[in-house]
C-alpha cells in the first residue's frame, strides 16, 4: 500500500522535511510538551530575548563602528565643538553613527539600556532559583551554566562599555589595569597582556571588540543552547500546589500557548528596550570627549553590575594595606576588594547546590520548588548577599549621596564601612526570623483557619471571631514541604572504644547542617488538626445558635 | 490554644471536602493531596461575545503594529536630523517611537490571543527519572569496554600511550610561543618605573603645551602639567602612553603653609611653595583632580583617596595607601620651571616588582 500523498503546501514541505530529517519524532516530542506557568519563569525569557535584542542592535552597530585607535581628526559637522578634534577612530565613529547615521543614536542607546537590562534579569533570575532551590538535583550542572552566562554577560558588558574610547571608559579601563597590577607575581605581565605593551597603547579597543562581538556571544549563545537544551530535557521546575508533585509536570502545552505567549513576550520586551533607547538618553560619549589620560569627572559611575566592586574599592581603607615582603609590593588594598571579595562571592555561589545538598544530606530529584519561607537559612543567606551587594553599590555612588545630601564623604564611607560587616548579619538574622514566623503562620493558619472577620456573641455573652477553615488546596499548599533536620552522624567511638576515622570532619559537616536546620518550625499534620477540633468543638455547636450576632472584620478575638 | 477555627454557620463554600476528612484516614503524618483544582472557564470561553470582542482587540493590536512600522519609516525620511543635539534627539525619538509602537503591538497582540483565546485547561504530563535504568548502563559500559579493547591499548603499548598524550598536550606550544611572544608588546615592565620626565624638561601647560613662567603662577593657583615636548609628538601614540605617566599637577601654595614636601636631606624640590606631584592615583591609576584650595587637599573622584598637598601629599582619607610622587622642579635661567630629574619612585599603582 502506497502512503498517502499530503496535498497542502504545508504537509508537503513537512513531509519532504521528514523524509531527509526525521524531524517528526522531534516535533511529535515537543510540541504539546507540558510547561508549568508562573510569571517568575518569564524572568530568564528576559536576559534571552534582551540578548537577541541586543544582537540584532548590535549587529547595525558593526556596521559603522570602526574599532581602531589610529588618530583622526573629527570631520563631521556636528557636535561642533569636535570638528577638527584629534581622537582614535573609535571615537570618533561612534560620535559620527550618533549625529550622522539615521536611526543610529536609537540603535546605541537601544543597545547600552538592553545590555543593563540583560544582565539585571540575569541576576533576578537567579535570585529566583537561589529563593526556590531549583538549584537542586538534578539541575546542578545547568546552574552552573547559568553562573557562568552570568560572568560572561559582565564580561560582556565592560568590554562594550569601554569601546567608544571616551574618557570615562578610559578611565575604567585605567581602574581595570591598576587592579590587574596588584596580582602577585604576574600582575605586570598581565597587565601587559591586556594592553599589548603599556596602558593605554594602541591595541586594546580591537582586543575589546574582537571578545566583545566575537568570542563572548558566541561562548553566550553555546551556553544558551546548552542551558535551554537541559531545561526541556530536565522538564521545568514548578511552584508548589495541589496535584504537582516530583513526578509529573502540570502547565499548558508548548505549542501553541507557548509558542504564542513566548513570542508575545519577546516583542514586548523587544518593543519596551526601543521605548527606552528612544526616549532616555544614555552615554553620551561626546559630553565627555575623547580619552585622554589627564581629566576626569567628577560623580562618575560605572554600569550598575560594576558598582558593587566599584563600591567595594572605595570602602577598603588604604594606609597599612600595602605589604612589602621581601621586597616585593602586595597591594591588599586592591586584591581584597577587586579580586578575593567578587572571587568569594562566585565560589559561594557555584559550590552553594553541592554545599546545601551535603548539609542536607539530600540525593533526591527535586522539581517542586520550595517556598522561600521553608528553607529560612538559604534565604536568610541570600538575602545578606544581596545587602551586602546593595551597600557596596550604594557604597560606589558615596560622592552623589554626599553632593545630593549635603553630607561629608568621609561620614558616609565610615558608615557604609561598618554597614558592609554590620548590615549583612542583620538582613540575615531578620529574614530567617521571618522565615520561621512565617512557618508559624502556615500552622496557625492550617490548625485554626483564616480569620473571616466576622464576629459572634454567645448566649453566656462571650465574643469570638469566627475562622473559616481552609480548603484542602491551600492546606497542601502549607503543609506540602519537608522539614529537614541536622545530619546525623556515627559516633567518634566505634563499638570496641577505638576512635574512627573521619569523625571530625563528619562532625564539622553537621556542626554547618545544625546551622541550616537547628531551628525549624513543624509543619501542620492531621493530628494536631484533629486534636485542636476536638478541644475547640463547644465553640462550634454554639456558634451555630440563632443568638449570634455578627459584625465586621477585623476585630480578634480577646481571651 | 486558641478554639475558634470553627466554620461559619452560613457557609456557602462550594468545597465539600474540608481538611477534616483528613481524620478518617487516621492521624496520618501529611494532610492528603486534592489534587488539581476544578477548571474554571474564561469570559471568553463562555461568552462568544466577549470571545468575539477579544478576537476584535487582537486585530487592532496588529494593525496598530503596522501603522507604528509606517509611522517609523514616515519618521525616517519627513524628520531627518538636521545634525544639532535637539535634531538628533527628535530623530531618535520617532523613529524609536515607531518601531517601539511596531514591536508592542505584535507582543501584546500575541500575549492577549494566548490568554484569552487559547485552550487554557491545565495539562499533566508524566516525568521520568532521569538516570538511565540498569540495562541501558551496563549496556552502555559494555559498549565503551568493547570499544576500549577494539583500540588496542588496554594494558599494554605503554609507550604508544605516552607518545599520543604527549603529542596532544605538546601541539598547543607552537601555537602559544607566538602568541605569549607578542601578545605583551615588548614585555618591558621597567617601562612602568619611569615617565617622559628628565633633567631639565620644561613644565608646559596641559593641552597646549606652553612652557609656564615662574611668575605666571600666582599664589593659590593650580596648574595641569605635562612635559613640554614637539607639538608633532603630541599628536602620536606614543604620546597617549607617555602622558598616562607623566601628567603632574602643580600648586604654588603660601611658603608657610607648605609644612612638608618630599625634598631628601640636602636638595629641594619645591620652590617658593610650588609643588608639582604626580597626577596619577597611587590607588588604581584615575587621574587626580580635584584640589580643594582651603584644605590643600587633592581628591581622587573615582575613590575619593584623599592627600594633603601642603604636608608631601600623604594619604589623608580613602583607599590609596602612598603619598603622590613628588616631580622635584626648578627654575630655568629663562625664568621656565624645568624638572630636576624623573620621579624618584615609580608612579601610579601599586605592583608586583614596584620597588626592585
Amino acid at each position: 500500500m502506497a502512503k498517502q500523498r499530503p496535498t497542502t503546501a504545508l504537509g508537503k514541505t513537512a513531509d519532504y522535511l521528514d523524509q531527509r530529517t526525521t524531524i517528526g519524532v522531534l516535533v511529535k516530542e515537543l510540541a504539546r510538551k507540558v510547561f508549568p506557568d508562573h510569571w517568575s519563569f518569564m524572568l530568564g525569557e528576559i536576559a534571552l530575548f534582551s540578548f537577541i535584542v541586543l544582537i540584532a542592535s548590535g549587529f547595525f552597530l558593526t556596521m559603522f563602528f570602526e574599532p581602531s585607535m589610529a588618530l583622526v581628526r573629527y570631520e563631521g559637522d556636528y557636535p561642533a565643538a569636535m570638528h577638527g578634534q584629534l581622537m582614535s577612530a573609535a571615537f570618533s565613529s561612534t560620535v559620527n553613527m550618533s549625529f550622522e547615521v539615521r536611526g543610529g543614536m536609537l540603535m546605541r542607546q537601544i543597545h547600552h539600556w538592553s545590555a543593563l537590562i540583560f544582565v539585571g534579569s540575569i541576576v533576578v533570575h537567579m535570585f529566583r532559583i537561589f529563593f526556590t532551590g531549583a538549584f537542586r538535583k538534578p539541575r546542578e550542572i545547568n546552574y552552573l551554566v547559568g553562573l557562568t552566562m552570568l560572568i560572561l554577560a559582565l564580561a560582556a558588558g565592560f568590554t562594550g562599555y569601554s569601546l567608544p574610547d571616551d574618557v570615562l571608559s578610559g578611565n575604567g579601563l585605567r581602574i581595570i589595569d591598576g587592579v590587574v597590577k596588584s596580582i602577585p607575581v604576574i600582575g605586570s605581565f598581565v597587565s601587559m597582556i591586556v594592553f599589548g605593551g603599556e596602558f593605554p597603547g594602541q591595541h586594546i579597543i580591537p582586543r575589546l571588540f574582537t571578545l566583545h562581538i566575537f568570542v563572548i556571544p558566541g561562548l553566550l549563545i553555546a551556553l544558551i543552547g546548552l542551558h535551554l537544551f537541559l531545561m526541556v530535557l530536565q522538564k521545568h521546575t514548578q511552584y508548589p500546589g495541589s496535584g504537582r508533585t516530583d513526578r509529573n509536570v502540570v502547565g499548558y502545552p508548548a505549542a501553541p500557548v507557548y509558542v504564542a505567549k513566548m513570542t508575545g513576550n519577546f516583542f514586548i520586551i523587544a518593543g519596551v528596550l526601543t521605548l527606552m533607547g528612544a526616549t532616555m538618553a544614555i552615554n553620551n560619549v561626546w559630553n565627555y570627549g575623547p580619552y585622554d589620560p589627564s581629566p576626569v569627572s567628577a560623580g562618575t559611575q560605572p554600569d550598575w553590575y560594576i558598582l558593587f566592586v566599584d563600591g567595594a574599592l572605595r570602602l577598603m581603607p588604604g594606609p597599612g594595606w600595602e605589604w612589602v615582603i621581601g621586597g616585593y609590593t602586595l597591594s591588599m588594598n586592591l586584591l581584597i576588594p577587586a579580586l578575593i571579595l567578587p572571587g568569594i562571592l562566585f565560589t559561594l555561589l557555584g559550590a552553594w547546590p553541592f554545599l546545601e545538598a551535603r548539609v542536607t544530606g539530600d540525593h533526591r530529584e527535586h522539581h517542586v520548588l520550595d517556598r522561600p519561607r521553608n528553607r529560612p537559612v538559604r534565604t536568610g543567606i541570600g538575602v545578606a548577599l544581596f545587602v551586602a551587594f546593595v551597600i557596596c553599590a550604594l557604597a560606589a555612588t558615596n560622592d552623589l549621596i554626599a553632593t545630593h545630601f549635603s553630607l561629608s564623604i568621609f561620614a558616609i564611607t565610615w558608615a557604609l564601612r561598618v554597614l558592609i560587616f554590620v548590615g549583612p548579619v542583620f538582613a540575615f538574622w531578620v529574614t530567617k526570623r521571618a522565615c520561621l514566623g512565617l512557618q508559624r503562620k502556615d500552622r496557625e493558619l492550617v490548625l485554626h483557619g483564616h480569620e473571616s472577620g466576622r464576629i459572634v456573641r454567645f448566649a453566656n455573652g462571650e465574643y469570638v471571631e469566627v475562622h473559616t477553615p481552609l480548603d484542602p488546596q491551600e492546606v497542601w499548599l502549607r503543609t506540602q514541604h519537608d522539614v529537614p533536620r541536622p545530619l546525623e552522624i556515627k559516633p567518634a567511638m566505634d563499638a570496641r572504644g577505638v576512635r574512627r576515622k573521619g569523625y571530625r570532619s563528619d562532625r564539622r559537616w553537621q556542626k554547618l547542617s545544625e546551622f541550616f536546620y537547628e531551628d525549624r518550625v513543624e509543619r501542620a499534620t492531621p493530628a494536631e488538626l484533629a486534636a485542636a477540633h476536638s478541644h475547640g468543638k463547644h465553640d462550634e455547636i454554639e456558634a451555630k445558635a440563632p443568638a449570634a450576632v455578627t459584625g465586621s472584620g477585623g476585630a480578634h478575638r480577646k481571651k | 490554644m486558641s478554639d475558634n477555627q470553627n466554620p461559619p454557620a452560613d457557609t456557602s463554600h462550594e468545597v465539600t471536602v474540608t481538611p477534616q476528612t483528613g481524620n478518617a484516614v487516621g492521624h496520618a503524618e501529611r494532610f492528603p493531596d486534592p489534587g488539581i483544582p476544578e477548571h474554571k472557564h474564561r469570559l471568553t470561553d463562555t461568552d462568544p461575545r466577549a470571545a468575539k470582542r477579544a478576537e476584535r482587540t487582537v486585530t487592532f493590536l496588529f494593525v496598530l503594529s503596522i501603522l507604528g512600522t509606517i509611522g517609523s519609516i514616515v519618521a525616517y525620511v519627513m524628520v531627518p536630523p538636521d545634525g544639532t543635539t535637539s535634531g538628533v534627539r527628535l530623530s531618535t525619538l520617532l523613529i524609536g517611537l515607531g518601531l517601539a509602537v511596531s514591536l508592542l503591538g505584535i507582543g501584546v497582540a500575541g500575549i492577549h490571543w494566548a490568554k484569552a483565546l487559547m485552550g487554557d485547561k491545565e495539562m499533566v504530563q508524566e516525568r521520568h527519572p532521569l538516570a538511565s535504568d540498569d540495562a541501558t548502563r551496563a549496556d552502555a559500559v559494555k559498549d565503551l569496554n568493547d570499544g576500549l579493547e577494539d583500540s588496542g591499548v588496554v594494558g599494554r603499548r605503554g609507550v604508544l600511550k605516552g607518545a599520543f598524550f604527549g603529542a596532544l598536550a605538546l601541539f598547543p606550544l607552537a601555537i602559544a610561543v607566538p602568541l605569549i611572544g607578542s601578545v605583551g608588546g615588548d614585555w618591558n615592565i621597567s617601562a612602568f618605573k619611569h615617565t617622559m620626565w628628565k633633567r631639565g624638561t620644561r613644565l608646559a601647560i596641559d593641552p597646549s603645551g606652553r612652557p609656564i613662567k615662574v611668575a605666571d603662577v600666582t599664589v593659590g593657583s593650580v596648574f595641569h602639567v605635562i612635559p613640554e615636548t614637539t607639538e608633532e609628538f603630541r599628536e602620536s601614540h606614543e604620546w597617549i602612553t607617555e602622558k598616562s605617566k607623566a601628567v603632574v599637577l602643580m600648586v604654588r601654595l603660601n611658603p608657610e603653609d607648605l609644612r612638608t614636601d618630599q625634598s631628601p636631606e640636602g636638595e629641594t624640590w619645591s620652590h617658593e611653595g610650588i609643588v608639582a606631584y604626580s597626577k596619577i592615583c597611587t590607588h588604581v591609576g584615575c587621574p587626580v583632580a580635584l584640589y580643594e584650595q582651603q584644605t590643600h587637599h587633592l581628591l581622587c573622584p573615582c575613590h575619593q583617596s584623599t592627600f594633603d598637598i601642603a604636608d608631601s601629599a600623604k594619604v589623608v582619607f580613602g583607599p590609596a595607601n602612598r603619598r603622590l610622587p613628588q616631580l622635584p622642579i626648578t627654575v630655568d635661567d629663562e625664568g621656565y620651571l624645568i624638572a630636576q630629574d624623573d620621579f624618584a619612585e615609580p608612579i601610579g599603582p601599586s605592583f608586583w616588582e614596584r620597588l626592585k
